[in-house]
């Protein structure tokens, strides 16, 4: 069992949760409430990385983030390392492959807060804070739980992407996916076998838990 | 002091302008889609018109560019189906409206407005678990847990049983009988009005037709347009002169001169229009004495609606509203012949 594969998987997972969730989260209120023309485009960019393949996304990062480039250069001045094949890349490459997983369940749960709720809110007079806090929040509770797992889940298994940006570099890159294919490429399948049976079980449990919770609060709340 | 309302809005298309009078229950009367609903939200702050001025008293809270955020006015509001913070208690629901006093006082007097609103019991409850009346209570609680100058209701009683209404009505008045604070009732429901309002404004295709005290509204309308949206069925043609009005070969006697003379609308409200009893003699209190004939009859209930083609106008019927024993005991049924009287001063002339 290759652990610090499972532990650097963990830790992308943990790390583009902590960036990607504040974001989505407002961005995906923003979504809901926002009445454009353009809103089907802005939906249909963000959604991308749902339908093109994991290889053309990692491409299109490794090129926005390699040496030559402005992002890559600066990046490179600043920390002294490279963004491209650095874990660091990895979390930013992770983070916009994810946004679909982390903005959609969200976007459609505060879709799903009824208006006459919001407006009761206005109308008890709280700001546009408070309301946020004490009633889109709760409301979007199984939402916000859902992105997140699906985010987790995703950022564990995803393999394209990872690889096309960071490469095979244990202890830096080298996640637990990447990891089971080497272990294959290198006929070792009883390592393959275990690693990708423990990717399986975090993954379901994950989901299964999660599921199981949105499910309990969605009772709770309809009675 | 009063609540001025001066609304012009696009779509939905408004273009209202009242002067409603504070401290009463005021009843905002139309047919669906008639404007009443978004008219509330432009006063609530929640639909900002194209050109508004609302004011209540001197507080303007919308005047070409100013416009007072819904949080900053002094309302309650209860929407149609209530708008409960579905993941708070009853208790929960009433204190999110009083989040501008510690968490102490705070519960404590969101359990004095739902003793007030006769839910003191369902503190604990959840939105679900509540019957619709108990959730329209809730509501208001919730809605004068801010002890607001304006409390606008958007038919808050269309989703509750008939015997759960009754008693609503007689909690509201009371809840307004011990805070005179100003309601607006949105309801198309005209009994539910004359019931709860002082003040009746009706509205159609976003302009009011006729605004004024309830009792006066109902029984006197202004216009055509009024008289169809009290769904009064004796509209007719005649010419008004000095001091009568020719109706077809009838001359029919007014207790008022005509405002204007020539042809005119007018109505006789169906409980106006009087059988003359045929056992006893035509006293000189009856004035406008017709002869007619019985086309049709229906029981509803203890009372009876009578269709009488008045003689010499064929094809007119004049509709009257009789208890059911008065039907029995003076024979009036399809075919017979009968006299009424149109009282000279329940006939009311329509303006354009």
């Amino acid at each position: 069992m290759d652990w610090p594969a499972i532990l650097l998987s963990a830790q992308l997972a943990a790390a583009t949760l902590a960036v990607l969730l504040p974001l989505a989260l407002f961005g995906a209120r923003a979504l809901a409430r926002w009445q454009s023309p353009a809103r089907p485009w802005v939906e249909g960019l963000l959604a991308l990385p749902l339908v093109l393949p994991p290889t053309v996304i990692g491409y299109y990062l490794l090129v926005t983030m390699g040496g030559q480039s402005p992002l890559g250069q600066w990046f490179e001045a600043l920390t002294g390392q490279t963004l491209a094949f650095s874990f660091t890349g990895l979390v930013v490459a992770s983070v916009i492959f994810n946004i679909p997983f982390a903005v959609q369940p969200m976007q459609r749960a505060f879709e799903a807060i009824e208006p006459e709720v919001l407006e009761a809110a206005k109308c008890c007079g709280l700001t546009a804070w408070q309301s946020f806090v004490r009633i889109e929040l709760p409301l979007a509770w199984p939402g916000i739980l859902s992105a997140a797992v699906l985010t987790f889940a995703h950022t564990l298994g995803e393999f394209g992407v990872v690889l096309m940006v960071g490469g095979n570099i244990p202890g830096e890159t080298q996640t637990v996916a990447i990891a089971i294919y080497d272990r294959v490429q290198a006929f070792d399948l009883g390592a393959a076998g275990a690693m990708s049976l423990a990717l399986l079980l975090i993954s379901l449990a994950t989901i299964a838990v999660s599921y199981g919770l949105a499910d309990r609060l969605m009772k709770a709340r309809k009675g | 002091m009063s609540l001025h309302v001066v609304v012009r809005h696009a779509a939905p298309r408004l273009d209202f302008a009242a002067e409603l009078p504070e401290g009463e229950i005021v009843a905002l009367v139309g047919p669906s889609g008639s404007g009443k609903t978004s008219l509330l939200r432009a006063i609530a702050g929640l639909l900002r018109p194209r050109q508004a001025r609302i004011a209540l008293g001197d507080a303007v809270w919308d005047d070409g560019s100013r416009h007072v955020p819904t949080r900053a006015r002094p309302i309650g509001f209860v929407p149609q189906h209530y708008g409960l913070f579905p993941h708070l208690t009853a208790l929960g629901n009433v204190e999110t409206a009083l989040l501008v006093l510690p968490a102490a006082e705070r519960r404590e007097k969101a359990l004095r407005f739902l003793d007030a609103a006769h839910v003191a019991d369902c503190a604990a409850r959840w939105p679900r678990q509540l019957s619709g009346g108990q959730k329209q209570r809730v509501a208001l609680a919730r809605a004068i847990a801010r002890e607001p100058r304006l409390l606008l209701l958007d038919e808050p009683f269309s989703a509750v049983d008939r015997a759960t209404r009754k008693s609503l009505y007689v909690e509201l008045r009371q809840l307004h009988a011990e805070r005179p604070t100003t309601i607006l009732l949105v309801t198309h429901d005209l009994d539910e009005a004359a019931q709860l309002a002082a003040h009746l404004v009706m509205i159609d295709a976003g302009r009011k037709v006729q605004a004024g005290p309830t009792a006066s509204v109902l029984t006197r309308p202004a216009s055509e347009t009024a008289a169809r949206l009290l769904d009064i069925p004796n509209i007719f043609s005649g010419r008004a002169e000095a001091d009568a009005l020719l109706w077809g070969p009838h001359r029919l006697r007014l207790a008022v001169a005509p405002s204007v003379q020539g042809n005119c609308r007018f109505v006789v409200l169906p409980q106006n229009v009087l059988l003359v009893r045929p056992d006893r003699p035509l006293g000189e209190h009856l004035d406008n004495v017709l002869d007619g004939r019985v086309r049709d009859t229906m029981q509803l209930g203890t009372e009876a609606l009578v269709w009488i083609e008045p003689a010499g106008l064929p094809e007119l019927q004049v509709q009257m509203r009789l208890p059911v024993r008065a039907l029995e005991r003076y024979r009036v049924e399809a075919g017979s012949c009968v006299k009424f009287c149109l009282r000279a001063a329940e006939i009311v002339l329509l303006g354009s």
